[in-house]
């Protein structure tokens, strides 16, 4: 569109500049006379319009950090973002939105008004262990907790024992029963062992689970999963009963 | 200004001290002692016998007392942690304190009791809110023409200016009398600060000082790992989603862009050309180790086994092979493995085996080792070595508590780890040593786990 634009005006100044040196070289008596508007397109006439772009770096951000804001106009006299006010026709800014903003670029010039927009979604961190709003849809916290029990695991094991068996069957026929339900798997470790390697055990135990629900006919998108690995304890008592409670693989409602 | 020249001595020079070490290990390793081993970094070579002197006030400026007490406690520690000197103790050094080469009256130092081989020495004042300082390395014992090294330094008046300073002084005369290795006393390490319920990644010095945060996430960050040019840290943090692998740019101060993918993504490492990571990732369900360019693009498996596969670290002199750690026989095991997947060997014969490190020069694992792992059983989990080529190990600690994550650093003659003297994980503390297990010290107090040394 704008090397349209530049061509047309390169046709209208070539136009022009002939049409004058044929009036100089045609006319001599009038050869001082030329008319400095003559000379090219009158800036009313074929003004051109402006072009705007606008880019963020990074697109997407953890709330609290910042992200860096590059516009650039063209054939523009003014710009405006929204949220910022006005700004330099071209320019960078670092901004820090407290939420997923649309940043909208406005350039006015003497062609006319553009409009450009670049979207930064703010990642707003969630407690994992926070329990979520009660909604009526879903049954309540109480019903869920009671049907959809956690499973436990052997140490170093993400085999399903057959205790975790009757209760994977207990869950799914719950959350059949209540198909707008759905799951976060959070998968944990006791405290023994090395952090890095619990992080993927803890996958593996969240993953078998899964795995038995949607067996037993969950829908697979209705089940998301986490590992915690040894990063969240349920108890640090150093005995046994205490490292069960953590090797486990728990289930909350994911609203 | 500090006017450092390394000559292409270094390159003959580094193969040497490389030697040397593999020497020194292959003596160790023979003895293969599971308890009560013991040996000197230096077991058959003889420490240079160095002597330094505090340095002489070059100015009255009210700050040189205590930016010079930094600087001449910073050298002394930097020289003394090397492990390549024997170290004459300060009450021993002659009365005059030279500080310049006029001052210098070598045959006093040579005699007894300093009987030093090497002096070093110079003079430290604060002028106009600038360090001048100037150091000098003599040969104590050639009276003619005594003078080893001398350099100058203009820097800012500040603490850290000062240990800088030093540092950079240690790293001219380790590298002059090391034959050839490089110091590591301007090394850093990036460890995991533990913060309350939270986890960040911070940095500091490799002596322990300069401790500072890098991230401020306000999450659990894990697993920091430095990029051999020393520009970005990688590392898995606790996002909604799970964890993630994130990147910080040290040279632009923030988050960097890391394109992520489903499931768990932990336990980054650098590739030795710093373009690509390995990594722990379940997002086709079971955790397997992948790789993908430095801003997580390109991504492709590399191992396919069901079980946990995580804390690959590549083999930093060739870049062409990975160790890992991998729980597909059950308890996790280390192995290693071709980058492209291929010829797979199993290094550790059972117990519980973690957190592996590949030597600089590619013929050392550490890794974390409990040998004897279960309920009730005897023994803890410490630091050993392996060479690759026997599949022959040491241990380092003993006795100590449990211990994680060694990294080695850069000359390949230190280790840096993770220990908790009661076991309870919020008591974790960073603690170095020599390679051999000796001169074990903390650098941290306790709430510091994960350390990761830089490459340089």
């Amino acid at each position: 569109m704008s090397s349209m634009q530049n061509r047309l005006t390169r046709t209208l100044a070539l136009a022009s500049t002939l049409a004058v040196l044929g009036a100089v070289t045609g006319c001599h008596k009038q050869a001082s006379g030329v008319n400095p508007s003559s000379l090219g397109p009158t800036p009313t006439a074929a003004a051109p319009a402006p072009t705007a772009s606008i880019t963020a770096d990074p697109l997407a951000i953890d709330q609290g950090q910042s992200v860096v804001l590059n516009w650039r106009t063209q054939n523009a006299t003014s710009a405006a973002i929204e949220g910022i006010g006005e700004v330099n026709v071209n320019g960078t800014q670092t901004v820090s939105p407290a939420n997923s903003t649309n940043f909208k670029l406005t350039a006015k010039g003497d062609g006319g008004t553009i409009e450009a927009n670049v979207r930064v979604t703010v990642r707003v961190p969630v407690a994992p262990s926070a329990p979520p709003p009660e909604n009526v849809d879903m049954g309540s916290e109480a019903a869920f907790h009671q049907n959809v029990q956690d499973i436990f695991f052997d140490y170093d094991s993400f085999d399903l024992r057959p205790d975790a068996a009757t209760s994977t069957a207990k869950a799914a026929e719950y959350l059949t029963a209540h198909p707008s339900i759905k799951v976060v798997i959070g998968g944990y470790c006791d405290d023994r062992g090395s952090a890095e390697y619990n992080l993927a055990l803890g996958e593996n135990r969240a993953n078998a689970a899964r795995t038995a629900l949607i067996s037993a006919g969950v829908a697979s998108n209705r089940l998301r999963v986490i590992s915690y690995g040894k990063e969240k304890q349920f108890c640090t008592e150093e005995e046994e009963s205490c490292w069960q409670q953590n090797r486990r693989a728990q289930f909350s409602l994911d609203r | 200004m500090p006017s450092t020249q390394r000559t292409p001595l270094i390159r003959h020079a580094d193969r040497l001290s490389l030697l040397v070490l593999t020497l020194l290990l292959t003596c160790a390793l023979t003895v293969r002692a599971q308890e009560g081993f013991h040996t000197e970094t230096s077991t058959g070579v003889t420490n240079v016998r160095i002597a330094v002197a505090d340095f002489k006030p070059g100015s009255s400026d009210p700050q040189t007392d205590s930016l010079k007490r930094t600087f001449d406690t910073t050298l002394y520690s930097d020289l003394a942690n090397a492990g390549i000197f024997d170290i004459v103790s300060k009450s021993l050094l002659p009365q005059a304190i030279p500080g310049v080469p006029a001052e210098m009256n070598v045959q006093q130092w040579s005699v007894a009791p300093a009987s030093a081989a090497m002096v070093a020495f110079g003079n430290f004042g604060v002028q106009g809110g600038k360090i001048l300082c100037n150091g000098f390395l003599f040969d104590a014992k050639n009276t003619q023409y005594p003078q080893v090294l001398a350099k100058q330094y203009n820097e800012d008046a500040s603490d850290d200016s000062a240990r800088q300073i030093a540092h950079r002084f240690a790293d001219e005369i380790i590298f002059r009398l090391s034959g050839g290795s490089q110091g590591i006393a301007e090394s850093k390490i990036v460890y995991v600060k533990i913060n309350g319920g939270n986890k960040e990644i911070w940095e500091m010095d490799y002596d322990g000082e300069n401790q500072h945060a890098i991230t401020n996430l306000g999450s659990i960050s894990l697993s920091p790992r430095i990029s051999p040019d020393s520009s970005r840290v990688a590392f898995a943090s606790l996002g909604k989603e799970g964890f993630q692998i994130r990147m910080y740019s040290l040279l632009l101060g923030r988050m960097v862009t890391f394109t992520g993918s489903g499931g768990t993504n932990i336990t980054p490492a650098w590739a030795p050309n710093g373009k690509d990571i390995a990594y722990s990732s379940s997002r086709s369900g079971d955790p397997e180790i992948w790789v993908s360019d430095a801003n997580g693009s390109l991504a492709r498996r590399i191992t396919s086994f069901r079980g946990p596969d995580v804390s690959p670290t590549y083999n930093p002199r060739t870049g062409s092979q990975i160790a890992w750690i991998s729980g597909r026989t059950g308890l996790p095991q280390l192995y290693i493995m071709d980058t492209d997947g291929s010829a797979i060997q199993r290094m550790t014969d059972g117990g519980y085996a973690t957190s592996v490190s590949w030597s600089p020069n590619g013929q050392f694992l550490a890794f974390a080792w409990d040998r004897k792992y279960g309920p009730g059983a005897p023994g803890g989990q410490d630091i050993y070595i392996m060479e690759i080529a026997t599949k022959r190990w040491i241990q380092l600690t003993h006795d100590g508590g449990r211990c994680d994550f060694p990294s080695w650093s850069p000359d390949g003659r230190h280790i840096v780890y993770a220990n908790t003297p009661d076991g309870k994980a919020g008591h974790m503390r960073i603690m170095t040593m020599l390679a051999d297990g000796t001169q074990k010290r903390a650098l941290t107090g306790s709430g510091a786990d994960m350390p990761n040394w830089s490459w340089k």
